[in-house]
């Protein structure tokens, strides 16, 4: 099982991990980010090319994935939680500003 | 560098040596498809428009079909009208001789019927033929292509592979002087400031933004959030949560250059490097809408597996997904997937996708071509009447 990627981060300023293959609730994966490294335990299972965690979110807080905002928490998000459309949503295409 | 192409006589370049048959109207489809049926280098457009049309979609409908005859990968049309149409046979004929080539019409209420219009446009489609087979390909400039790019059927490999590979592509054609359209605006929709940013103008940027203004406002107008079919279920399922994150792994393959260009829907570039065109996400309506304006091929990524192909333009299928990849061989051109675990670089897919696009261009023939992926449908706004 060592050696092999099974997660990883876009940009350095992301606040998601893009899962690469299913990885189980419980597990506990290395991710790096930049010159760093650190390792997240999976509170859900997630699903392969699904987005994990890296931080705590508070409701309302944005998520970051290639550098930039891809929407808003819609609830508090933990650190290794599945991030997906049940706890995220755009905010654009509703006729915002753009 | 070069490629090798068909020059033809109003010194464009074409990758293909197609003989087209338009159906002005959809009355005159099935005349059309009865012409080219059975006749390699033949191809018919299954248009069903051209009466009926209101507003800006009369010009879109005539754009776009003029757009297709005048695409240099044709060597010669024949349209077909039927002879009550909106859309008048003859004034699509003149659009695409500005061109140069050779350019027949015929109309079925004055040629006698259906059967003997076809009699007819086969007879003329032949001499066609036989013409263009005297057109033998030549070293070509690269500066003298334009790269459409597009993605569809989505997911997280799209993102981060297969459109920022073909990113690294795209600068590689600019770089040798050459055109790549990016396009489909519903999926700019929270990434338009960063194409916007690299415009070379204020005024290209201003363009950029309004046009993502008007696609979502439009939407809205129609009943409907744009969010809620986009992304797809497809989409979601791949791991893609937001429209924005959709939008922001799309435009990496327009590569890092400046934005020199922004063209209406179907409408040719005029300037070379990156030029941006506002279209629909529909893949098919998105492509037919690049190759009008003048693609001479295409690159297409794919997550999930998408099919199409272009009845006059080459496309080339890329995907980043290995299951994807093996599920669907017949319509996959290239793999990709490496690059998502880090045993290929980005770099390295790119220049492969450059080669494969030269090769492609000089007449390699893609996994489309072959199974015979003839899609077209032509973008409009407003209803028929």
């Amino acid at each position: 099982m060592a050696g092999r990627t099974k997660a990883i981060v876009i940009h350095e300023g992301d606040t998601v991990a893009v899962a690469l293959e299913a990885l189980p609730q419980g597990l506990e994966v290395a991710v790096s980010r930049g010159q760093g490294s650190e390792r997240i335990k999976l509170i859900s299972p997630i699903p392969m090319g699904h987005k994990f965690a890296l931080k705590d979110h508070g409701k309302g807080e944005p998520v970051i994935k290639y550098g930039e905002p891809i929407g808003t928490s819609t609830k508090a998000i933990a650190r290794g939680e599945h991030v997906h459309v049940h706890n995220l949503a755009g905010k654009k295409g509703q006729g915002g500003q753009p | 560098m070069t490629f090798q192409g068909f020059r033809r006589p109003d010194g464009k370049a074409g990758t293909r040596n197609l003989v087209l048959v338009i159906p002005s109207v959809g009355c005159s489809q099935g005349a059309a498809r009865a012409i080219a049926r059975g006749l390699k280098g033949v191809v018919y457009v299954p248009n069903i428009l051209g009466c009926g049309q209101i507003g800006d979609d009369q010009a879109l409908v005539s754009k776009t079909l003029a757009g297709f005859g005048t695409n240099p990968n044709v060597a010669a049309v024949l349209v077909v009208g039927n002879g009550c149409e909106t859309l008048i046979p003859e004034s699509l004929g003149h659009q695409i001789a500005r061109s140069d080539k050779r350019v027949e019409v015929i109309v079925i209420q004055k040629d006698g019927g259906v059967r003997k219009t076809v009699a007819l446009g086969k007879k003329i489609v032949r001499e066609m033929l036989a013409a263009a087979a005297d057109i033998v390909r030549e070293p070509i400039p690269l500066s003298e292509i334009i790269l459409g790019t597009e993605c569809g059927g989505s997911d997280y490999t799209s993102g981060l592979a297969s459109n920022p590979a073909v990113g690294y592509a795209s600068d590689m054609l600019i770089a040798q002087g050459g055109t790549v359209i990016l396009s489909e605006t519903p999926e700019l929709i929270g990434a338009e400031h960063l194409l916007a940013r690299r415009a070379r103008t204020p005024e290209i940027a201003r363009k950029v933004l309004d046009a993502v203004a008007w696609w979502e406002r439009k939407a809205i107008e129609g009943g409907q959030n744009i969010r809620e079919v986009n992304p797809s279920p497809g989409n979601i399922e791949g791991g893609i949560t937001t429209l924005e994150e959709k939008s922001l792994g799309c435009i990496h393959k327009g590569g890092t250059t400046p934005l020199e260009e922004f063209v209406e829907p179907a409408a040719s570039p005029t300037r070379k490097g990156l030029v941006y065109m506002d279209t629909p996400a529909h893949d098919i309506e998105q492509l037919t809408c690049m190759v009008a304006g003048g693609a001479q091929v295409v690159v297409f990524t794919t997550g999930r597996g998408t099919p199409p192909g272009s009845p006059i333009a080459p496309v080339i299928k890329i995907t980043a997904n290995r299951d994807t990849f093996l599920c669907m061989r017949d319509s996959m051109d290239m793999d990709v997937s490496k690059v998502v675990r880090g045993k290929e670089t980005v770099k390295s897919a790119g220049e492969r996708i450059f080669e494969e696009v030269v090769a492609v261009a000089s007449g390699k023939i893609t996994k489309a071509e072959r199974l015979g992926q003839r899609d077209f449908c032509i973008f409009k706004v407003n209803m028929n009447i």
